[in-house]
């Protein structure tokens, strides 16, 4: 492949009282099956090293995360330049399975919010209807919701980072949401 | 004159003076004022003039309920209209200007209007005099209406500031921060709950510091700075200022209106914040509104309500008057007589409309040495532009004068009205307390939410509990309610022991004197900013209109910006004195959100400048945006229309693109076209019931172009199918349509075919597609790949994978321009490498990005449908003759059996054509065709209509399909198309396929 792939935003940053990054390329996965089936946990696990998740939950490691979108959909996220091969991977796992395993990679974009564990959780609560209270959403856990006007998937990799994922070509105003979000002054104070 | 007292003020820090503006005056207020206070503290009691006769007006309340004194605040980009005073925290350099004016707030010309005509304006009065004749309205009584009428002016500049939304979810929302509010958290919290408590002014305890009492002993002050250390320091409860409940809305949906900054205007940050809030329970802990006494005269500046008077001396040290004269039905207001007279101002008298006279209160106020009347009203106030004094009379008679009494201010008092709002929004039912003379929640008819269960509980004085001990038990039962319906068993403490005076019984007093004479009824004000009066209301229910709904809008009592908060309960219960019923046969208007008008900026949020509205771009968008793109919006995509050069028309621009493409080469960008995976041993047959045609038997490699439609026949959508393999289709949609058709896939898969075996997935944004168009666009492709892209290698509407510009791409040979074209289909984010490539290796064939306006005249060159022209939702694949789209084999598709319906198969609906105007000019879009006669309507008979026409740069004149009765038989027949204009432009109906008709040109 060319080395000329560049990613919505090409790495935009800002800074406010949280800091908002777009984090480039991602290689996704969307794989649609049975998720009960001993085929798909395999696949799932050969393909990122974890298992299934439970419902609105993604499992996340050193080769790669799974995130739980439907009863019957997974993302899966490995490196961008490793989907061609972990979609071989997959297709060859499930072989005879009723399935559909896609590259999404592209057609995506992700960014990442960090700062103070307060600070992210009010950026995020000011644009999404998600209870981002501490306990009522933490690490581990996954939302396919609204972000403003258009659909976003978040979670959070650690306590003090949230990352989301929208469509690619809305990464402008997901990007200028963001920024207007943690905008100096606008801390409400209330995870803190 | 209203002052500033030497000594009161709790709310205040003297220490700190700031300077604002009125009507361009310099006046200095202090930290902790609000407008109102501080405005009366420089003896500006004339604020503003009323709606309709221009009449002075000065404050009267002391909150939200104020309906008088409205201000436009602030300037330029900062300017907003409309805003009370006594809800705006004074800021230093704080501007301001009074409204409805004209000349100046001192003269205005209106007042001279109003005093010729005051009798000629009576409720009804523009319904009656402007209904004949028709045209005068428009051109003569709407432009003086609007002159005369109108309180603020609307701002001219864009908003400066910045509003955003926030998401919240708790189990108890406790909405007033008064000592209820703060009971009823501390009891929710305590047994466990996750609390939020709001209070809309930047203060905690409401109305319980100024009006004393004791709470176990102690000052309830000293009781709200206890509880608010205890709220404080629980993690489950959280506190907020400056916010009000606006609105309840279904299943617990609160929304709280928080002003960030409205205190603070150059701070950073939002200046307002709207919660969108998820509640289990709400409390309502909003207080009461106390009403004013409908006696002549009483609109006049200095007549206020009693306890606004007394919340002017308590809170901010400001006296309304040295003489107060109190009128009042209940013991409330004997409060503000003892207050002022422990002030050092003077009270010449207590007039309590009550024979039998108030309670231990009153016995305080003759202690104090205060005259008492008892059984006396106001007959009417003196002065103009403020108070000058009061005409006595009995309550009981017509309003015959028995002294008159110098004084410069009036408070009064009809008694108080819990403030039932919050508990009305979604449906919560209202009692009548004849004992109280108010209506009180129902707590019997809660609003309720999906399980039956009531959602929302009315807390202290706004539950009809008035009293300072029975309103904290209530509260404490309400916030152990609340706490208990959301799952949280904990223990709770005990409320609190409130004392204060008990109070004699309320007289219910509508009119003063009861027997007024129609003078005094004239001038005896119900709703102060709209200028109805005792005698509009009384005339409305003579016209007719019993309803309180209709009084309402007949008289538009209630009706101005604040909602008639003290006027709606007085109106009714004149309305039903007028109609000799009872008050709850008469019932309340509808109380709606917001409590307080809420500022629009707010409720946009974030949907401002560049976050106004998502739009989507493609990966080069940004080209387009660098290279003269003229946009067109499609969907919520920005396309190119056409690529402007410098000096170059709209039209021109695609005259050019259209000519290079078809003599040489042309470049689309076609990324925003649906892309939807279909895949599974069940692929085929879900395909073949998606489309018209046969689908199943495309082999891989192949490409077919295709119509779905929905169930009810109506075609929706098309596109060109791709055959990936045996399993797998990529099926193209139209740009609008890629979302909803993959919907529509999804929803029958799940609902009717649950048990095929078939996915799908919308990956229309995973690639960018590059449509290449021309007698030379093998020739620039040849340039990039290695791979064999000829005639033999890859055959008109096969598809094949190969590296281009060394990106893996699809490329489908497929066109929609009639010439030798691919598209190329590569992932998103190589789009823009790739569009680069083209146009660097297409440049020494002139290569052209041409726009979508440019790809539709192409395509209607070639007679091909498009979506949304010749389609409209009524329209089946039938009447656009593309029966060669439809399955004869298939046992059935979507919409088959509909488009068998009579109707359907009617012959006599109009078909597809071409249109050539015999002029050769462009005809006009949507126009129809005319036929002899008229219909029933005396309409003229119609036999067609455009569905599409442009000009034809290629054949230079104009082109254009349509629908027409019976069109392909009719070959050569000349129809008639009127234009708006009243010329006839005719057109000869001839096959819609204007070029290529036997696509030599593509098929090369």
């Amino acid at each position: 492949m060319s080395n000329a792939a560049v990613s919505a935003l090409n790495g935009a940053t800002v800074q406010g009282f949280a800091r908002v990054e777009e984090m480039g390329l991602q290689g996704m996965i969307t794989l649609r099956g049975d998720l009960a089936s001993a085929k798909v946990k395999n696949a799932v696990k050969e393909a990122t090293g974890q298992d299934v998740p439970a419902l609105r939950s993604l499992n996340t490691g050193d080769k790669g995360a799974v995130a739980w979108m439907s009863p019957d959909e997974l993302l899966i996220m490995v490196d961008y330049a490793g989907v061609t091969d972990t979609l071989a991977l997959i297709e060859a796992a499930l072989s005879g399975e009723h399935f559909l395993a896609v590259n999404v990679s592209d057609a995506r974009a992700m960014f990442r919010v960090s700062g103070s564990a307060a600070g992210v959780r009010e950026t995020l609560a000011k644009l999404c209807p998600v209870d981002m209270t501490p306990g009522a959403f933490e690490p581990g856990m996954f939302r396919r919701t609204r972000m403003a006007q258009i659909p976003a998937a978040i979670w959070m990799p650690d306590a003090e980072t949230v990352q989301i994922v929208c469509f690619r070509s809305v990464a402008e105003y997901t990007f200028n949401l963001l920024r207007d979000a943690v905008a100096e002054g606008g801390e409400v104070g209330l995870f803190s | 004159m209203s002052t500033r007292l030497a000594t009161g003020g709790r709310l205040l820090d003297k220490s700190r003076t700031l300077d604002f503006s009125f009507n361009g005056k310099q006046l200095k207020g202090v930290e902790g004022d609000t407008l109102a206070s501080a405005l009366l503290a420089n003896d500006q009691m004339l604020v503003g003039r009323s709606f309709k006769y221009h009449r002075p007006r000065g404050i009267v309340a002391s909150g939200g309920e104020e309906p008088n004194a409205l201000v436009g605040l602030g300037e330029d980009g900062k300017f907003e209209p409309n805003q009370r005073v006594t809800t705006t925290e004074l800021f230093d350099g704080l501007t301001c200007t009074s409204q409805n004016h004209w000349p100046s707030l001192e003269f205005d010309v209106g007042i001279l209007n109003s005093k010729l005509f005051a009798r000629f304006l009576p409720a009804g009065f523009y319904y009656k005099m402007f209904i004949h004749p028709r045209p005068l309205w428009k051109h003569v009584y709407e432009p003086f209406i609007r002159q005369s009428a109108g309180l603020g002016k609307a701002p001219r500049d864009r908003d400066q500031d910045s509003y955003e939304h926030f998401y919240a979810f708790y189990d108890v929302v406790v909405i007033g921060g008064g000592v209820a509010g703060l009971q009823a958290a501390k009891a929710a919290g305590q047994a466990g709950a996750k609390v939020l408590l709001m209070e809309q002014d930047p203060h905690w305890g409401g109305r319980a510091p100024v009006d004393g009492g004791t709470i176990d002993g102690q000052d309830p002050q000293a009781f709200v700075d206890a509880t608010l250390d205890e709220l404080k320091s629980m993690d489950n409860v959280t506190l907020r200022i400056r916010m009000m409940g606006a609105g309840v809305y279904d299943h617990g949906y609160v929304l709280g209106y928080e002003r960030v900054n409205d205190h603070a205007p150059s701070a950073k940050g939002p200046r307002h914040r709207l919660w969108r809030i998820r509640a289990g329970q709400i409390v309502t802990a909003t207080g009461a509104i106390e009403r004013p006494l409908s006696f002549a005269g009483n609109d006049i500046p200095g007549v206020m309500l009693a306890s606004a008077v007394r919340d002017y001396a308590v809170n901010y040290g400001v006296s309304i008057g040295d003489r107060t004269v109190v009128v009042t039905n209940n013991d409330d207001a004997y409060l503000t007589a003892i207050t002022l007279k422990e002030a050092g101002l003077e009270v010449p008298a207590i007039l309590d409309a009550r024979a039998s006279g108030g309670g231990a209160l009153a016995d305080r106020a003759r202690d104090m040495g205060i005259r008492v009347e008892t059984g006396k009203g106001i007959a009417s106030v003196k002065g103009g532009k403020r108070v000058e004094g009061v005409a006595i009379c009995a309550q009981a008679g017509e309003g015959a004068v028995l002294e008159e009494i110098k004084c410069d201010a009036v408070a009064m008092s009809g008694g108080w009205s819990p403030v039932v709002h919050l508990w009305s929004h979604c449906g919560g039912k209202l009692i009548w307390d004849e004992a109280e003379a108010m209506f009180r929640p129902d707590p019997e008819k809660a609003p309720t939410g999906d399980t039956g269960e009531g959602f929302v509980i009315a807390a202290g004085a706004a539950n009809g509990m008035f009293a300072l001990g029975e309103a904290l038990t209530d509260a404490q039962s309400a916030g152990e309610a609340a706490a208990k319906a959301t799952g949280h068993k904990g223990k709770s403490g005990t409320a609190p022991k409130g004392e204060a005076p008990s109070y004699a019984a309320i007289q219910p007093v509508w009119m003063m004197p009861q027997g007024a004479n129609i003078k005094l009824r004239m001038k005896a004000w119900l709703d102060f900013q709209n200028d109805v009066k005792v005698s509009d209301i009384q005339l409305a229910a003579r016209e007719g209109f019993e309803s309180v709904e209709h009084a309402k809008r007949y008289t538009t009592l209630g009706m101005a910006t604040d909602q008639g908060k003290l006027s709606n309960i007085n109106g009714l219960a004149i309305l039903s004195d007028a109609l000799g019923q009872a008050i709850p046969q008469t019932g309340t208007t509808t109380f709606r959100p917001p409590y307080t008008p809420i500022s629009l900026s707010s409720i946009a949020g974030n949907a401002i400048g560049d976050t106004f509205q998502p739009i989507r771009k493609t990966p080069m968008h940004d080209w387009h945006e660098e290279n003269g793109a003229h946009w067109e919006p499609v969907g919520a995509w920005r396309r190119p229309y056409t690529f402007q050069k410098s000096g170059e028309s709209v039209e021109d621009a695609v005259i050019r693109e259209i000519k290079q493409t078809r003599e040489s080469l042309g470049l689309l960008d076609a990324s925003t076209l649906g892309k939807i995976i279909v895949k599974g041993p069940d692929a085929g047959r879900f395909m073949d019931m998606l489309y018209t045609n046969m689908m199943s038997t495309l082999k891989p490699g192949r490409c077919r172009y295709g119509l779905m439609c929905g169930e009810n026949g109506f075609l929706s959508d098309d596109g060109v199918v791709a055959r990936i393999d045996e399993e797998t289709f990529l099926c193209h949609t139209t740009t609008g349509g890629a979302d909803s058709i993959h919907a529509h896939m999804e929803e029958w898969l799940q609902t009717e075919w649950w048990d095929w075996k078939v996915y799908t997935a919308n990956v229309t944004e995973q690639y960018a597609q590059i449509g290449v168009a021309g007698p030379k666009s093998r020739k620039v492709l040849e340039k990039l790949t290695n791979d064999d892209v000829s005639a033999e290698a890859l055959s008109f509407m096969g598809w094949t994978e190969i590296t281009v510009a060394g990106i893996p791409a699809r490329v489908f040979r497929i066109s929609f321009a009639g010439e030798l074209s691919f598209e190329l289909s590569v992932p998103a984010s190589h789009g823009r490498a790739l569009w680069d490539a083209l146009m660097e290796a297409g440049a020494e064939f002139g290569v052209t990005p041409y726009g979508t306006e440019a790809m539709h005249v192409m395509r209607a060159e070639k007679g091909f449908i498009m979506i949304g022209d010749e389609t409209d939702g009524t329209v089946i694949p039938q009447d656009l003759m593309m029966h060669w789209a439809i399955s004869k084999k298939k046992e059935d598709y979507l919409g088959k059996r509909a488009q068998e319906r009579e109707h359907m198969a009617d012959p006599n609906r109009w078909k597809l054509v071409g249109l050539e105007t015999t002029d050769g000019s462009v005809l006009p879009d949507g126009a129809y065709a005319v036929a002899d006669g008229t219909n029933a309507n005396g309409q003229r008979n119609l036999q067609g209509r455009v569905t599409s026409t442009y000009y034809s740069p290629t054949l230079d004149r104009g082109i254009a399909m349509g629908l027409v009765h019976n069109g392909p038989d009719r070959m050569g027949e000349v129809l008639d198309f009127p234009k708006v204009d009243g010329t006839i432009v005719k057109a000869k109906i001839v096959d819609q396929v204007f070029f290529d008709k036997d696509g030599e040109k593509q098929n090369v």
